[in-house]
């Protein structure tokens, strides 16, 4: 039962950071870019839950970034670069610990992987929409402003994966 | 309890799984092309998710303007305390009545559009736009196959040329804009009548430009010439005679032979909002037909 709710509650927070993502574009987007609120669901999993639960969220938020309109990119590549920020993020929290400074620093290096490998398979797979220049110009702006926004969206989402871990251990 | 141990050392095995199934992932849709065995989960998802992005971009319109808020109440810092109840009421329902002024001179501009080209076109508005994260230009707009929206279909708006449909659901359609470092239109000058291909840079902001190269290498492009959509005999993706830009500036590079001319886009890419789709003159629904208009 409790599986079920905790699914459920993390799908439902997937599904609401990508459809925010598109929707709040014009209120919020900086040069195009807008903040990657999956990436910080997808840290914040990692530094309260441990680097496998945030790997499967990275995958699940991923696979929705990929297929959700209006994206048109080969399916499978945000999936690739958030598991591999879950996985950083992850060991991150073993070595670091629990400290603002150290979240703030595990969000940037995150954002910065994941956005580089999705820049990265785009030009593996010969994407005509990447270049190395527009990567380059995009990749800053986005580290800064998924930083901007962690002492914002991060406390909550933590907190809230707190309250489903502690459910889980009331119950089991 | 195992989550413990996981919090240890994380498992090389999940992660080297999951690897895989995105490199599966990967591999099944690209080299599936166009008949991808990922189109229909595609489909299901945009049509699952389509309506929540409506439904959400609908609630959150008023909000787009709250960074402008933020600039004009710059120099009243003083008596900000003493406004704030009233200005945030009194902007609130300013901005919701400018957006509507806004929208109602863009659906004119369809008219007049549609009224001189001849062509029906289906008005609709944009609910979304793809992030630059992942680089390609695409916006979902909130119409799709049930007003007769279909793939490679041209989009335009009151001031000219959008892009074209690179996907349709029932109800919400992905567009891939001009600006798209993937997106190629056949152009053709007003002036000379000379034709070449437009290609996006990828930049929507209002330095956004696009490239022309000209078939012909003897042809010189000139300032302020209007470039407009060249089309092609089944009228699809691209209809003739659409407005697409101004030639800006004209260089030549070693490596080309023929002259290579900078565009600036008709179109304010970042600040879309109604535009029509050229549909069949048979299409049901809210259409703006050529031969019904006054």
């Amino acid at each position: 039962m409790i599986a079920v709710t905790r699914a459920l509650v993390c799908a439902a927070l997937l599904l609401a950071a990508v459809v925010l993502q598109v929707s709040l574009f014009d209120g919020i987007s900086y040069d195009g870019v807008v903040p990657s609120l999956v990436l910080l669901i997808v840290v914040g999993a990692a530094l309260t839950r441990g680097a496998e639960f945030a790997m499967t969220l990275g995958f699940l938020g991923g696979i929705l970034l990929d297929l959700a309109p209006p994206a048109d990119h080969v399916a499978g590549r945000w999936a690739l670069a958030l598991v591999v920020a879950g996985y950083l993020a992850g060991r991150v929290r073993q070595d670091a610990g629990q400290s603002a400074l150290a979240s703030v620093v595990t969000v940037a290096a995150t954002s910065f992987v994941a956005t580089s490998l999705f820049a990265l398979s785009g030009l593996l797979l010969q994407d005509d929409s990447v270049s190395v220049g527009e990567a380059l110009r995009v990749i800053p702006i986005s580290v800064g402003y998924d930083v901007l926004l962690t002492p914002f969206v991060l406390p909550l989402v933590m907190k809230l994966f707190q309250r489903l871990d502690d459910h889980q251990v009331a119950f089991s | 309890m195992s989550m413990k141990d996981s919090q240890q050392r994380p498992s090389r095995s999940l992660l080297v799984l999951l690897l895989l199934a995105c490199a599966t992932l990967i591999t099944l849709d690209y080299r599936g092309g166009e008949d991808s065995p990922l189109a229909p989960v595609r489909a299901a998802v945009g049509n699952v998710v389509g309506p929540v992005e409506e439904v959400t971009s609908d609630a959150l319109a008023p909000f787009g303007d709250i960074p402008g808020f933020f600039r004009t109440n710059k120099g009243l810092r003083d008596d900000l305390a003493r406004l704030e109840a009233e200005n945030s009421n009194l902007r609130s329902e300013l901005a919701t009545t400018s957006l509507e002024r806004n929208r109602a001179a863009q659906l004119d501009g369809l008219i007049d559009a549609s009224r001189e080209t001849g062509y029906s076109i289906a008005p609709a508005r944009v609910i979304g736009m793809g992030p630059a994260q992942s680089f390609s230009r695409t916006v979902l707009i909130d119409k799709g196959t049930s007003s007769g929206i279909y793939a490679d279909m041209t989009v335009l708006n009151h001031d000219g040329l959008v892009g074209r449909v690179l996907r349709a659901d029932s109800g919400t359609a992905t567009v891939l804009l001009v600006v798209d470092q993937g997106s190629v239109v056949g152009g053709r000058l007003g002036s000379s009548l000379e034709v070449g291909f437009v290609r996006g840079r990828g930049d929507v902001g209002g330095d956004g430009r696009l490239d022309l190269q000209l078939v012909d290498t003897t042809a010189m492009p000139g300032k302020d010439d209007v470039v407009t959509t060249w089309g092609s005999r089944t009228s699809a993706p691209y209809v003739p005679g659409i407005p697409i830009g101004t030639i800006e500036s004209v260089y030549s590079s070693p490596r080309e032979l023929s002259k290579q001319a900078v565009v600036r886009p008709l179109v304010d890419f970042s600040a879309l909002d109604i535009v029509g789709v050229v549909v069949n003159d048979d299409a049901r629904g809210g259409v703006i037909r050529a031969g019904e208009l006054p």
